[in-house]
């Protein structure tokens, strides 16, 4: 199996949010992957992708599925992480009100994606956007 | 008075202890061992969920979604919510069965627990 798949994400649509990965993970279960793995790929996708819809203008997930592992990149246009140190600490939020009523915002996305991920890759601009890549073995 | 032997349950029974209405059921042989009771979301994707009810007072698409993500198969939305169109039909979609209650976070928690089910860390 090898599959390239690409997703828009709409900055502020809270009620899109997880579409993508939803979409992810439903093409995944078509394959023997084990649902725990299963589970992993997609809360990392998922907090990733509410990321990009708390706090970006729009962003892109692109997906490559080959046969020992997933990668994807997050990439937004958005305000960027000023220090990324600070925003992978546990309870660190820069969330609106808006975000912390849909249940997230309490400083936990990224080390949720940390402890899911067997890699990730951070890189932020503040002001242009920010780039996240992660993989997960099967 | 505390009585737990943890144990197994059906949808059928976990709606039954905590007096709820089946919204949505996920149509499922699922026997629930476990509970997890919170309003935020990120919390609930920390913990491996296989065979946990959810319950929550946030009741939002996103719950639905969350419960998607975590392999969680039955939510309970506590301090009787209102569930709109939109979250029973993303429920159905992806067989998550939805129970609502008048009961409050910690009745339902209480019940479920004296009932025999068991707490995530």
């Amino acid at each position: 199996m090898i599959m390239m798949m690409r997703y828009n994400i709409e900055g502020g649509d809270f009620s899109a949010a997880g579409r993508a990965s939803s979409e992810v993970k439903k093409t995944l279960k078509q394959f023997n992957i084990s649902s725990l793995v299963l589970r992993r790929i997609a809360v990392a996708l998922y907090e990733a992708e509410m990321n990009v819809v708390a706090h970006a203008w729009k962003g892109i997930m692109n997906v490559d599925i080959q046969p020992q592992r997933i990668s994807v990149v997050i990439e937004d246009e958005g305000p960027g992480i000023e220090d990324i140190g600070k925003a992978m600490e546990e309870g660190f939020s820069t969330a609106s009100d808006e975000v912390r009523q849909m249940g997230f915002g309490a400083g936990m996305g990224l080390p949720n994606i940390k402890r899911n991920s067997d890699e990730m890759i951070l890189s932020s601009t503040p002001n242009v956007g920010t780039r996240l890549e992660i993989t997960v073995n099967f | 008075m505390k009585i737990n032997n943890f144990n197994r349950m059906k949808l059928e029974k976990v709606n039954e202890l905590i007096s709820g209405t089946i919204l949505q059921d996920c149509h499922s042989s699922c026997d629930y061992t476990k509970a997890f009771a919170s309003d935020l979301m990120s919390d609930v994707l920390r913990f491996m969920m296989e065979d946990t009810v959810l319950i929550t007072g946030l009741c939002t698409i996103q719950a639905i979604r969350t419960a998607e993500m975590s392999n969680i198969s039955c939510i309970v939305f506590a301090r009787d919510k209102r569930v709109t169109e939109d979250m029973l039909k993303l429920a159905k979609e992806k067989h998550i069965a939805v129970i609502v209650t008048k009961s409050t976070m910690f009745e339902v928690s209480g019940k479920l627990y004296q009932g025999g089910l068991e707490p995530v860390y």
